[in-house]
């Protein structure tokens, strides 16, 4: 125990004095009486097991940033590393927008007094409809995995179905949270069916979706492009089979992509969803993701969104408008009232970051943006796949950011190359290979418009050396 | 200079900037910022990079987002930011259970700042993250110590995914012992709803106990309610009137005696830390809103963290990757076989643990007590000065002491003056104070308000929000329509329907807000 | 210019300042006068004009003549336009409901009326579900829900209702009490109807509570439950009780409904409707059979306040565990900790069902409630 009490800065009363005299006004002269109602028995009677505090700021300061700089980060390394999350170039003006104290400490103020976030945020809706061409989306959810689920569980209401159709080529970690989610007490509340894909191109197998269609379908999942990188370029087919059946049509998009590739809505979807990380957002080791959820302006739709969502309407002022909640008697227009999931804190300030990002972007940053990836990303496919042994898994399919390598010809296993590619600053693609020696050695590389020629061809360079 | 001495009240008035919309701020051909072109090189190699997309795949039209030069889009958005009324810029005691606490600037900068944290991916080599892995670890160990319990996850997004991640172990636990017959769970009215709603969602049934005439959770009804079919119950304690329930073991026996078991929604435990915990009290499971307690910016609603802990019997089912360490590196566990899978990708907010664990050290265990401490006398403080305000009542637990925060009743004010919760909470906003957060619904306690003084907050801090209150109610009993037809000061007047019904007037987007008024025109 | 419709009964709560209970009847009436009893309506009905004195310029009000509304309006300032015909010093009940349907005829907005259970029973023999009404409380007490909880209250909400603000507009339930019975000391209210009565917004929307149902959704959910029930159980008969939640059940089923009678439905179709106690017993003779049943009147019974029809016999042959009460979280928040009521006419029975029991708010959502004192 310290001798001397400390009086903590971010603890204002801890000044003794001011203590006391509170104590005094409240009518206690041991601050334990304020907690008789907890029994003896539950009081915890130890000291917590806690390390000694650094409590001066530098000290703190200092002991956080040594462990921060243990860190190999991806401004002193190359990665090419994607899966779910990229590196892409951050404005400054979007750092200084979501640095600023009132949106960075705000929380739950109604609208009259946080009209600021709110219009933020409702620009933030609209700047997502545009470029996903839909009308209507709701405040984030935490990440394009929820957003995936719950876009799933969304479609289930809206027609009344049970089972969603996903694609074998699903990545992994979406379909373990989407699993979860559609899970029930004991039986899931959506089934999930699994679609394969033609073993020659990659792409979702028709026959099979066919085969697999029926009246019980409530979705049909894509994500375009695939976890794999790659287009899946039968999506207005498979849109059209999903109508056919009386099923929704969920994709999963990348909107850093929306500049130059067609929207979800332009192919068939009732339903988009995705990611938006990639807009204006560091990576923070995942800490920077956010789902979307969009639909057409159809009411069935809309009565069964399970966020918030905010409209333009009027105020008591002639002429002044602000925002209110859309809590409409949805039971007209939606299914019987078997509940909506359930909602809470989850990404305000990466949403308004989002529309600080689109907005400095407009059209043509988001048209640029879209080709130099694509330019860069075929770049780079197109020199590795020159080194001997090195294979692209889909050299025929069209893809966006990310593609994947075969090395297995090299005879090295991707862990091996990746070990190596660090002596060279370099993070390579994840390693897609299952365990064991024998199997194909596959990785996944992602190139955005933050990686250079220069990058690319420093990696091709270190690649040769790896697998020599 | 500055407010009044005496009165304790500000002459404020928010920013008011008649902001357009950004999309009317669009000039054809401005550009806000430039993008990387491919190299030469890169485009002798593959040409434009489009042709490679099929037709179907190819935008058709480019999307209508707005055309604005970068120092417009700077100065829209920070105008914006001068219309919001973050903590950064008031004293926020008014948002009851969100513990409003100061969120440290240099813990702040770090997140913000330090490309170790900005610029790492989470796929990277486990050796070149192992700073962010040792805090995620360390912070663990802290949770542990904290509440007693043997093994947390960072993964969840939000206290409501905490509580959902949960729920989906509590499933997954009674699934692995070929228990079907579970489908009920149960919770409290006082409690948060995503306590009700998130079990709702992982397919259970949810019943929920009203409050006995002391504010507690009826236990006989508890009691009528357990069976063999209850998978759990979630409960709060204090719950959101700031009461501790001293029967609470009586609550969790009863529970275990038909096989449930015990999640505790730590949501408030801002009063408690260091004096009570999880363990002692029977919990198998418990979550901390980490961006509550723990430090973190509320963000316009997030990014948020739901740490949630569990017993080691439940271990197994925690969501992958768990980060774990040898003795001489931090790794990534992701082989737990029956994991409930994932709640959330990858292994949660990282920054947030980065602020949370940089909050403790700097703590420590006498800080937390003293934060724990300082949060409570801060309530009781302002709760004796709160009585003595006109038109306030407080309900239950006459006599007895609260924790962090209590629920009032302006009661009696709408009962002399037909001013009431809503009509407070607007008016007090005039004197540059964030409005108060009522209750979760339905309101048990009528014309509720829920106020929360955390450690943040000086005793003057405590003295000029009373005063506030303390003149909107004499405001009320003197006049008032006056009071009524609050807000002045803010950057908007009050909102009359804030709930959108009709279809009509549905406007989300700015786009939909376009089309809906073209057809009205037409 | 919105229109509003004013009826005082001038004769209403005269009993109570004198011992009496009501003062329905000619004879009670002279009774009360003798003993020196005043009249307290017109007294009430003006504290509640006075409230909405300041709109006299931009509504016109409607009123039948002398101590009927005319003198009350024109002591709180208004010039009121006089329909009907009265003979002063002797109203009765015929006069309030042909004051009613005139005004009803004239397109009012809203008829304010000051009584107590019987005036309301009047209006609502009048004008039924066709026209908002609010009552401004002048009886001994009472039991409808149609009244405001003070003439103040009422004032108020008129006064918002007339100025165009936004307001919820409930269905409130009129009580029939046996005034004979009710002066003996035995109180046996029934289920009379419902008038639509303004009620203000008294729950502010919190952007942090997101996640709850409003009251209408919950009321389609807790259908939910009671038809996925039916569809579960296609062989029990599904006895349904009156009032305004247990007739939505009926309305999502598409099936006829009486609002104030027992209905009974097998399969998802109508089998009976109105039904009497015998008819019913006789109908589940040996079958499977559920009661759903809502809470009827301020005091929160489950049985006995109209629905009669559900006898102790029935309940037995039913059982316990099969009677399903449903109620919003609202309507069982607003008993405000006390527990519901069952008046069956069987002690035993009463204390049988006495307990905690679940009650249906929802779609999986149930509350353990409290039933009976013990």
């Amino acid at each position: 125990m310290s001798k001397e009490r400390v009086v903590y800065p971010y603890v204002p009363n801890s000044v003794p004095e001011i203590k006391a005299e509170m104590m005094k006004e409240v009518g206690v002269t041991d601050i334990m009486e304020l907690y008789e109602e907890i029994p003896e028995h539950l009081k915890y009677k130890q000291r917590l097991n806690l390390p000694e505090p650094l409590v001066d700021e530098y000290s703190v300061r200092r002991h956080v940033e040594g462990l921060l700089n243990k860190n190999k980060n991806c401004s002193e390394y190359t990665s090419f590393l994607g899966a779910g999350c990229a590196r892409h170039f951050v404005p400054a003006v979007c750092d200084e927008i979501n640095g600023r104290g009132e949106f960075l400490t705000a929380y739950v103020g109604e609208s009259w007094a946080d009209h600021g976030k709110w219009q933020s945020l409702f620009e933030y809706a609209s700047l997502i409809g545009e470029l996903l061409d839909m009308d209507v989306t709701s405040c984030p959810v935490y990440d394009g995995y929820q957003a995936a689920a719950s876009a799933l569980r969304m479609a289930g209401r809206v027609n009344g179905r049970k089972e969603v159709l996903l694609p074998e080529s699903i990545d992994p970690d979406m379909l373990k949270v989407i699993r979860n989610y559609l899970g029930g007490a004991p039986n899931p509340i959506l089934d999930i069916v699994m679609v394969g894909l033609d073993k020659k191109t990659g792409l979702m197998d028709l026959k099979e979706l066919k085969a697999k269609l029926s009246a019980k379908t409530a979705a049909v999942f894509i994500e375009n492009p695939t976890y794999l990188g790659y287009f899946e370029t039968q999506a207005e087919e498979i849109g059209k089979m999903a109508k056919a059946a009386g099923a929704d049509f969920v994709v999963s998009c990348d909107p850093i992509s929306l500049g130059v590739v067609a929207p979800p809505a332009q192919y068939g979807a009732t339903i988009a969803c995705g990611d938006f990380h990639p807009l204006g957002i560091h990576m923070q080791c995942g800490g920077g993701q956010g789902g979307f959820i969009a639909t057409h302006d159809d009411m069935k739709y809309i009565a069964e969104f399970k966020d918030l969502m905010f409209g333009l309407t009027e105020t008591v002022k002639e002429g002044e408008w602000g925002f209110g909640e859309v809590l409409f008697d949805r039971t007209s227009y939606g299914s019987r009232e078997k509940g909506k999931e359930f909602t809470g804190t989850t990404t305000g300030l990466w949403a308004v970051t989002a529309a600080v990002y689109l907005s400095l972007m407009g059209p043509k940053g988001m048209a640029e943006v879209g080709q130099t990836i694509m330019q860069r990303s075929q770049y780079a496919a197109a020199k590795i796949s020159q080194l001997k042994g090195v294979e692209l898994a889909f050299p025929k399919n069209p893809f966006f950011k990310e593609f994947v390598v075969d090395f297995t010809m090299t005879g090295k296993t991707v862990a091996e190359i990746n070990k190596g590619l660090l002596e060279y600053k370099i993070f390579g693609g994840k390693d897609l290979s299952s365990p064991g020696s024998d199997k194909a050695q596959r990785a996944l590389f992602c190139v955005t418009e933050a990686t250079t020629q220069e990058d690319i061809d420093k990696l091709v360079y270190a690649l040769a050396s790896v697998i020599r | 200079m500055g407010m009044d001495k005496n009165t304790l009240l500000r002459k404020f008035h928010q920013a008011r900037w008649d902001e357009e919309i950004i999309f009317e701020l669009s000039v054809p051909g401005e550009r806000g910022i430039l993008v990387p072109r491919a190299e030469p090189g890169v485009v002798a190699e593959v040409g434009d990079g489009l042709a490679a997309l099929p037709k179907s795949l190819k935008r058709k039209k480019p999307p209508a987002l707005p055309e604005v030069n970068q120092m417009k889009v700077n100065r829209h958005y920070m105008r914006l930011s001068q219309e919001t009324l973050g903590t950064d810029v008031n004293i926020d005691i008014s948002q009851g259970t969100c513990t409003m606490k100061y969120s440290p600037k240099v813990q702040e900068h770090l997140v913000a700042r330090h490309p170790g944290i900005t610029e790492i991916h989470p796929l990277q080599d486990e050796d070149t993250l192992q700073g962010i892995l040792e805090m995620y670890y360390k912070f663990e160990q802290f949770l542990k110590e904290i509440s007693g319990l043997d093994y947390f996850s960072m993964q969840p997004g939000g206290g409501a995914h905490g509580v959902f991640t949960n729920a989906s172990i509590i499933r997954a636990y009674h699934a692995s012992r070929g228990d079907r017959k579970r489908d009920e769970i149960i919770t409290t009215m006082f409690s948060h709803p995503c306590d009700a709603a998130t079990p709702f969602t992982a397919g259970y049934k949810v019943i929920t106990l009203m409050p006995d005439e002391n504010g507690y959770p009826d236990l006989r009804a508890m009691k009528a309610a357990l069976s063999e079919r209850t998978a759990g119950i979630f409960i709060t304690n204090p719950e959101d009137t700031g009461i501790y329930n001293p029967r609470i073991e009586e609550y969790v026996n009863a529970a275990h005696e038909v096989g449930a078991l015990c999640s505790y929604d730590q949501a408030n435990a801002n009063g408690m830390l260091g004096i009570a915990r999880a363990r002692e009290a029977g919990f198998d499971l418990c979550h901390f809103n980490v961006h509550k307690t723990f430090s973190s910016p509320h963000g316009c609603m997030g990014p948020a963290m739901g740490a949630q802990g569990v017993r080691a019997v439940l271990k197994d089912f925690l969501p992958v990757p768990r980060v774990e360490y040898d003795g001489k590196r931090y790794y990534l566990n992701y082989n737990l076989p029956h994991s409930i899978g994932k709640t959330r990708s990858f292994y949660g907010n990282a920054p947030i643990v980065v602020r949370a664990y940089a909050w403790i050290m700097q703590h420590g265990a006498e800080g937390l007590r003293e934060v724990a401490e300082c949060s409570v006398l801060n309530n009781n403080y302002m709760e004796k000065k709160l009585r003595a305000i006109p038109g306030v009542v407080v309900w239950y637990a006459e006599g007895k002491r609260r924790l962090e925060q209590v629920r009032y009743s302006w009661e009696k004010l709408q009962q002399d003056t037909g001013v009431g919760t809503g009509d407070v909470m607007r008016r007090m906003a005039d004197y540059g104070i964030q409005h108060y957060w009522t209750s979760h619904h339905p309101w048990v306690v009528p014309e509720p308000f829920t106020l929360e003084p955390c450690e943040s907050y000086s005793k003057a801090d405590i003295d000029e929000y009373c005063a506030v209150l303390a003149q909107v109610s004499k405001e009320a009993y003197e006049d008032p329509e006056f009071v009524k037809n609050a807000p002045y000061n803010l950057p908007v007047h009050n909102v009359p329907a804030p709930e959108i019904n009709e279809p009509e007037r549905i406007a989300v987007t700015w786009r939909q807000y376009q089309k809906k008024k073209a057809a009205k025109k037409g | 210019m919105k229109k509003l419709g004013f009826i005082v009964n001038p004769v209403a709560g005269m009993g109570g300042r004198v011992g009496l209970k009501g003062s329905d009847g000619a004879e009670i009436l002279k009774l009360a006068r003798e003993l020196g009893a005043k009249p307290e309506a017109p007294g009430r009905a003006l504290e509640a004009l006075k409230i909405i004195s300041g709109l006299k310029d931009k509504i016109e009000i409607i009123t039948y003549p002398h101590e009927m509304g005319q003198e009350e309006c024109r002591e709180a300032g208004f010039e009121p336009r006089v329909i009907g015909a009265i003979e002063s010093g002797r109203t009765t009940p015929e006069d309030t409901m042909e004051a009613a349907r005139l005004m009803a005829a004239e397109k009012v907005d809203l008829i304010l009326f000051a009584g107590g259970d019987g005036t309301a029973r009047n209006i609502y023999n009048a004008v039924g579900e066709r026209v908002p009404t609010l009552g401004i409380p002048a009886g001994v007490k009472i039991h409808s829900g149609v009244y405001a909880v003070n003439p103040k209250g009422a004032g108020q909400v008129c006064a918002m209702f007339l100025d165009g603000k936004l307001l919820n507009i409930r269905e409130a339930e009129v009580m029939d009490i046996d005034e004979d019975a009710f002066r003996e000391g035995v109180v046996t209210a029934k289920l009379y109807g419902y008038l639509r009565v303004p009620e203000e917004r008294r729950y502010v929307q919190s952007v942090k509570s997101g996640g709850v149902l409003a009251e209408k959704e919950a009321l389609v959910s807790i259908v939910s439950e009671v038809v996925d029930q039916m569809t579960e159980n296609p062989e029990t008969y599904f006895i349904i009780g009156p009032g305004t939640t247990t007739r939505n059940i009926m309305t999502d089923l598409k099936l006829q409904n009486t609002l104030l009678g027992v209905d009974v439905v097998k399969g998802k179709k109508l089998v009976a409707n109105d039904v009497a106690e015998a008819r019913i017993w006789e109908l589940i003779q040996g079958q499977p059979a559920k009661i759903v049943v809502t809470i009827i009147g301020g005091q929160g019974h489950v049985f006995g306040r109209g629905n009669q029809q559900l006898s102790p016999r029935i309940i037995r042959e039913v059982g316990k565990s099969n009677i399903v009460i449903i109620a919003t979280k609202e309507k069982l928040t607003s008993l405000q900790g006390r527990p519901l009521l069952v008046d069956t006419g069987d002690e035993e029975l009463n204390d049988e069902l006495s307990g905690y029991l679940r009650v249906t708010t929802g779609y999986g959502d149930y509350v353990m409630y409290q039933v009976g004192y013990n």
